[in-house]
């Protein structure tokens, strides 16, 4: 009574996560969305500079926290962690799913990739199971439109029930508009009518015996068809979070366990083990995105169409591949080796002139010459040569290197290169940043005097052990 | 019905999923990238290597290992 969680501001600790409100009236909007839709744009574009980073608690996960405000309402943003799915599978997916159900957000904003809508159906049909107060906010609308897709935002809007902003996160303007029905959603102005997905009917049956057992026990703090679903998959990373923000005694009571065991007997004549059950339950939900989107999304040209095709078959066929690509990456060493040279003398002119005038101070206040040699000879000189020499070549590699990604090829070096890496039990994807160490290797391999810091310092960060070995070698090229 | 898995399907040629009987993380991953009974696969190609194969699932192209390829069970289409 009287100091609830709630009451004394700290509602947060039902997860664990601390909401840094910078005022009691501030509402809480939790940013989801799949990994790489351009969620991060959006999440600066609303909160700008004002945001601040920390570690979900317990968890290696990060979690950013930024404030913005429309003309009516301020809102702290959570930006909640990119996943394909809310199955809890992941420590990710905990975290998303913990929040988005446990962490009483006022709305939840799921960000999807406009090129390929279909796939991120998925999280909002499994996020709208949990909460009602969805907003898709269907971002990279200047991407489908480059690739000549379009997509019936109204209609996709109807059959989901909730509503849906088309957004370019490069443009503020449209995310003014997403803030519009953020505003809209939170004061009820617009009160979201989510569809609810109808499973097989033997599922159905299921849950019609569980469902109002939960809801009467459950009330209205949670979604008791979604509960119900998890409690019949049996998921086991949700019972810590249900002991403390449903009470102890939820999971125990006697008239659940019943109900349990009914919707358990009755999924046990249709021979639907747990795992069964979970596999229904995703093609479900893959199949109703694909329902949705059905007549909504249209290609004016197949998605891979035949120029696409003819690159990559270029690109990784057994004939050119491997030489198109030991060219572009020739032709990368090259620039980062080359091109660093001139700012690196530069850099070590400036730095050790610098050098030579602290010297000259140090003798000027009679300094002895111990404290001269930790101090210059030691601390500032490994200092210079770790800035003059590893600056540069990062500075060129790295912007050529995005230049490289953002054109695509590094999916397709992995694919090249993934069944010799896999020999040494790494993947494909791993051969850029070996790239990097190698031309650093190859770099401090010239300035003798610092080598042995380097070959242990990357070694040491690499956690793959199988990897390393292949590390060191370049140190004798 | 002739039932392959994944690694039967040469390039060029379409299959539609039957059943996954890969497990674990990889058997997730599948499912998240919307790999269920009844989706239509194309296979676009291999790796210089020999091993993955790129295939066209949904709209994306995934390259994916044989050893992973080989639980994957599918039926030959066209």
């Amino acid at each position: 009574m009287g100091l609830t969680n709630s009451a004394i501001g700290i509602k947060a600790i039902d997860f664990g996560l601390q909401i840094k409100k910078q005022s009691p009236d501030d509402k809480v909007i939790a940013l989801a969305g799949n990994p790489n839709v351009g969620k991060s744009t959006v999440f600066n574009g609303l909160t700008g500079m004002n945001q601040h980073t920390g570690n979900w608690p317990g968890k290696t996960v990060s979690n950013a926290q930024g404030y913005c405000s429309t003309k009516n309402q301020s809102y702290v943003l959570v930006d909640i962690p990119g996943t394909y799915s809310l199955m809890a599978h992941s420590a990710e997916e905990e975290v998303a799913r913990n929040f988005i159900c446990f962490g009483n957000p006022d709305a939840v904003v799921v960000v999807c990739d406009a090129t390929c809508l279909e796939r991120n159906l998925n999280l909002v049909l499994q996020t709208m199971e949990i909460s009602e107060k969805v907003i898709v906010c269907i971002n990279l609308m200047d991407e489908a439109k480059r690739k000549n897709i379009k997509i019936d935002i109204e209609k996709i809007s109807k059959r989901l029930g909730v509503p849906v902003i088309a957004t370019m996160a490069r443009k503020k303007e449209s995310l003014a508009a997403l803030m519009v029905m953020v505003d809209k959603v939170t004061d009820g102005s617009i009160p979201p009518t989510p569809f609810s997905i109808q499973y097989q009917p033997e599922i159905e049956e299921a849950l019609a015996v569980l469902e109002p057992v939960v809801k009467k026990i459950a009330g209205e703090k949670i979604n008791s068809r979604w509960l119900s679903l998890k409690l019949l998959e049996q998921d086991a990373s949700l019972n810590k979070e249900l002991n403390t923000y449903l009470g102890e005694n939820f999971l125990e009571s006697s008239e659940l366990s019943e109900a349990f065991r009914n919707a358990q007997k009755i999924l046990g004549k249709y021979e639907l083990n747990t795992d069964k059950l979970k596999d229904k339950i995703v093609s479900c939900l893959v199949a109703e995105a694909e329902k949705i989107c059905h007549g909504a999304v249209f290609f004016e040209r197949k998605s891979y169409n035949l120029t696409d095709r003819k690159i990559d078959q270029f690109l990784t066929s057994k004939a050119t591949g491997y030489p198109i690509m030991l060219a572009l990456l020739a032709l990368v060493f090259w620039l980062t080796i080359t091109g660093s040279n001139y700012p690196s003398q530069v850099l070590a002119g400036g730095l050790f002139w610098i050098q030579n005038r602290l010297t000259a101070f140090f003798l000027y206040l009679n300094a002895p010459s111990w404290l001269h040699g930790i101090l210059i000879l030691g601390v500032y000189r490994v200092l210079a040569w770790v800035v003059s020499v590893m600056l540069p070549p990062m500075a060129i590699f790295f912007p050529l290197f995005t230049l490289l990604e953002d054109a695509g090829y590094l999916p397709r070096i992995a694919y090249n290169l993934d069944k010799t890496f896999k020999r040494c039990r790494a993947c494909g994807k791993q051969a850029l940043t070996m790239c990097m160490e190698y031309i650093i290797l190859k770099k401090t391999h010239q300035e003798r005097a610092c080598r042995f810091f380097f070959a242990n310092t990357i070694n040491a960060g690499n956690v793959n052990g199988s990897v390393r070995i292949m590390h060191v070698t370049p140190q004798y090229f | 019905m002739n039932m392959n898995s994944l690694n039967d399907i040469n390039p060029g040629e379409c299959a539609v999923v039957n059943t996954l009987l890969s497990t674990g993380s990889m058997r997730r991953r599948l499912l998240d990238i919307g790999l269920v009974e009844n989706t239509h696969i194309e296979c676009l190609g291999r790796s210089p290597g020999g091993d993955p194969t790129a295939f066209l699932i949904r709209g994306a192209v995934i390259a994916i290992r044989s050893e992973d390829c080989e639980k994957i069970i599918v039926t030959r289409s066209n």
